[in-house]
């Protein structure tokens, strides 16, 4: 017996995105840009390391950001408009299984593309390790197969698991589009919370002020899990830093998951 | 014993409209038992709330007030959903999935593995008439064809109780046939059927006992054959030959004699005439008797009746002030 219905519905989630093509063609891009930034660092003399490094996490974390917008936000939303949800919640599911099991099913194929997207990085960057000569090398300032990037690259997918998190509740409650708004919203405003912070600092009013900083609290820091810059340039990222980034991601992710369960669980599937 | 499905005073207000939203009632008070075993017709016209009933015992919507029980338990207690299966209105699902896919799917969510599981899928395939088809993705589907996946995916679990909301819906007339013995099958196994329909002969063909609903109240209960309900109103004698004398002195009497074909003449006795005595007479003036028949109200009188006065006394709005 399976233990729980998470996963049959997890397992789900990652079918239909495979045999949906555009986390194919995305990957497909990913790896063309990678090909493409390799070719631009052939004509920068110097630089096409770090060219490589930063084009491919970048890249790594909008295609995952496309993934989990346009996937997570059509999580619950299709299954309740293509009235599947029907047959599935009449089945031995709670509410709340159903909503880990669109989850983790999403995850699962974040992990899948940012581990493609990472193999397509590291073999790139093995290429050029093995055929740059030493004299080439000495002037980078991190080595091409930097262990650092996994970190960079493990930040990079919390965050994602943080967006989808924000996608689906969304998705518990309102319509693709007014999720994907929102969502996309709350991506770019966590970005710049730090700037929310310190609005005091910027503007002359003190309500401003306060409620900068209340809602610096309130929206996700998606600043935590960027530490793409410095793993680049081969400058240290302290592991209490990456800890206080794993910590805060989990909890933020696990209280919006609980809101999330709490809304779809008085939900009425008219 | 438990009954298989209970309502007590089961209420449900949906809200309607965006701004300054108003309560529009979808059922009103309705409690209903259904015994273990039976088949059991929820019967109403469009919009009378067998729907919203169906849904309410799966937990797919809450009760505005009153309760639902299934074997017992309250409506969506996840111990119960292992023993009950439901078939949606005009069921959707994924249609990218192949039928056996689906079916896997779902018997995988109950904790079916393996060989079992593969062999379940392909035994309530054959079940339901879905033969080479079963491998082509359901967005290829008829109707009719996803409505017989609909019915599999209701039994994956072997489930005590079934209930189906409209079963023959977009069904062509040998799918209404397959379906029909498919529910009189579920019957002899000893399952418990609840089933909505407004399709009328379906129910009185596979019903043991139904339930007028008409917006969203709960009009009558009764076992089809009960006199209450469908009562003995007269005897039909179809008999052939008869002298035209004596069917004129029938006229005269205020008998109904309706010519059927030929010489053959359908007379309506009224309840206090005994028909085998008019019988007698018959035959012996040399008649032949071809068929006695009770005259009963049928579903149809039944069904017309109840929810015609629930739409000519209504004068409650559905809708809250």
């Amino acid at each position: 017996m399976s233990p729980s219905p998470v996963f049959p519905i997890a397992a789900s989630v990652f079918r239909e995105s495979v045999r949906d093509r555009v986390p194919y063609n995305l990957v497909i891009f990913a790896i063309l840009l990678m090909g493409a930034s390799y070719l631009l660092g052939q004509l920068t003399a110097g630089q096409e390391l770090k060219i490589i490094k930063d084009l491919g996490l970048a890249a790594m974390s909008m295609f995952g950001l496309f993934i989990a917008l346009f996937i997570g936000i059509g999580l619950v939303s299709k299954e309740v408009e293509r009235r599947s949800i029907y047959g599935l919640l009449s089945k031995p599911i709670s509410r709340a299984q159903f909503l880990l099991g669109k989850y983790v099913g999403l995850v699962v194929t974040l992990v899948v593309n940012v581990g493609v997207m990472s193999v397509a990085l590291y073999a790139v960057l093995g290429y050029m390790a093995v055929t740059e000569s030493e004299d080439f090398k000495r002037g980078w300032e991190a080595p091409a197969l930097d262990p650092m990037l996994i970190v960079a690259i493990g930040l990079i997918l919390l965050g994602l698991m943080l967006v989808t998190a924000i996608a689906l509740l969304f998705s518990t409650f309102s319509s693709p589009m007014v999720s994907a708004a929102t969502t996309l919203g709350l991506y770019v405003a966590g970005h710049f919370s730090d700037d929310l912070r310190h609005l005091d600092q910027s503007v002359d009013s003190r309500v401003a002020g306060v409620l900068g900083r209340l809602l610096s609290y309130l929206l996700p820091d998606l600043s935590v899990f960027d530490v793409k810059a410095r793993v680049v340039h081969g400058l240290p990222v302290p592991f209490d830093e990456v800890a206080w980034a794993v910590g805060y991601g989990l909890v933020y992710i696990v209280g919006l998951l609980a809101v999330s369960i709490l809304i779809f669980n008085r939900r009425d599937f008219k | 014993m438990t009954a298989a499905i209970r309502t007590q005073e089961l209420t449900k207000d949906y809200p309607v409209g965006f701004w300054r939203t108003r309560r529009y009632r979808a059922l009103d008070d309705v409690s209903l038992d259904v015994a273990r075993g039976e088949a059991f017709g929820l019967l109403g016209p469009n919009g009378a709330g067998k729907t919203t009933t169906l849904k309410l015992l799966f937990q797919l919507v809450f009760p505005t007030a009153g309760r639902a029980e299934i074997l017992g338990r309250p409506a969506g207690d996840i111990a119960v959903k292992r023993r009950i299966g439901y078939l949606p209105e005009n069921p959707s699902f994924y249609d990218y999935l192949t039928a056996e896919e689906l079916l896997s799917y779902f018997a995988g969510v109950f904790g079916y593995q393996g060989a079992e599981r593969t062999r379940r899928v392909a035994r309530l395939l054959d079940t339901v008439g879905i033969e080479s088809e079963r491998r082509l993705p359901l967005r290829r589907y008829s109707k009719g064809m996803l409505q017989r996946v609909g019915l599999a995916q209701a039994l994956v679990n072997d489930p005590e109780v079934v209930v189906l909301d409209e079963p023959m819906s977009g069904l062509d007339p040998i799918g209404r046939r397959q379906v029909s013995d498919l529910i009189l099958g579920l019957r002899t196994e000893g399952r418990t059927v609840f089933f909505s329909s407004h399709i009328l002969t379906d129910a009185e063909r596979l019903c043991s006992r139904v339930a007028v609903l008409a917006r969203g109240r709960l009009m009558s209960t009764g076992r089809i054959g009960d006199t209450d309900v469908f009562g003995i109103r007269g005897w039909e004698l179809v008999v052939a030959n008869v002298d035209p004398v004596r069917l004129d002195r029938f006229r005269t009497e205020g008998v109904s004699v309706r010519p059927i074909a030929d010489d053959r003449v359908a007379i309506d006795l009224g309840l206090e005439t005994r028909p085998e005595q008019i019988a007698s007479e018959l035959v012996a003036a040399g008649a032949s008797l071809l068929a006695m028949n009770p005259l009963r109200d049928t579903l149809e009188d039944y069904f017309f009746k109840t929810v015609g006065r629930a739409n000519t006394d209504d004068t409650a709005d559905r809708f809250d002030a």
